[in-house]
């Protein structure tokens, strides 16, 4: 028997085995994603015909340096969600589910570290 | 029970004429998807600037070919309307629009901004590449 209260057990794991952390974190990056996916396609559109050497001036610009990991992280972040709902509500078999949830979180942490690391190199190195 | 009549058979996609509101709650899961795997093309070309110019040329060349061009075009047109209609979770998030007429107005709002934003991004792009 359990002596919680039913809040208590709501924000540790309630019957869907979490909290709203899942919901809550959605939320907070969708909103963060709204204005860095602005800033980026402004972005890019004001450097349509930048080379090598301009795109790695703009990133290097301590701002856009900053934007740009938030960018990455809040992105990845959203993305991982989303992925992880989606294979959540089609993969049934309980295997294959943890299989796909172990290569879509895997794969999130790599990509976005090594596109974390790549801005920073350029961010550093300029 | 008598069976005179068939019983109610659930909406089947192929004999059933699309609502504006599924339509934009399918498009909002296929968006997304498409813009994860568009996460992965970012990191590409990230991890190629950082790389140097010679590893930038190769997916710039990629980035500016006809394919690319096209490619770029749909994630934007998908990133605006995975955008749009995020902004309308938020709004029901917080319990607002759900009477079924208003969600099927900002559905058509979602549309309409995806397809202006969209095009307005292509536009200002063609006219400052022309100089």
């Amino acid at each position: 028997m359990s002596l919680s209260t039913p809040i208590a057990r709501v924000r540790g794991l309630g019957a869907a085995r979490e909290g709203v952390e899942h919901f809550k974190w959605v939320r907070i990056t969708a909103i963060g994603n709204v204005a860095l996916a602005l800033w980026f396609v402004w972005s890019m559109v004001s450097l349509s015909g930048a080379d090598h050497a301009a795109l790695t001036a703009w990133l290097g610009g301590t701002v856009n340096a900053t934007l740009m990991v938030l960018l990455v992280v809040s992105t990845f972040a959203h993305a991982k969600m989303g992925c992880q709902v989606i294979i959540e509500d089609y993969v049934h078999h309980i295997g294959m589910k943890v299989a796909s949830l172990t290569v879509l979180n895997l794969a999130v942490y790599a990509f976005a570290t090594a596109a974390v690391v790549a801005i920073l190199k350029v961010a550093l190195s300029g | 029970m008598s069976a005179q009549r068939p019983m109610p058979l659930s909406p089947h996609v192929s004999i059933y004429r699309w609502p504006i509101t599924m339509v934009l709650s399918i498009s909002h899961r296929v968006t997304g998807a498409a813009l994860a795997v568009g996460l992965v093309m970012l990191t590409v070309w990230l991890v190629a600037m950082a790389s140097g110019p010679e590893a930038f040329a190769v997916v710039d060349g990629v980035v500016r070919s006809w394919f690319g061009a096209l490619v770029l075009f749909g994630y934007t047109a998908f990133l605006f309307l995975h955008m749009g209609n995020g902004i309308r979770h938020l709004a029901w998030d917080i319990g607002l629009g759900f009477e079924k007429d208003t969600a099927r107005r900002t559905a058509m709002m979602v549309i309409g901004f995806a397809v202006g934003a969209t095009l307005l991004t292509w536009l200002v792009l063609l006219l400052s590449a022309r100089g």
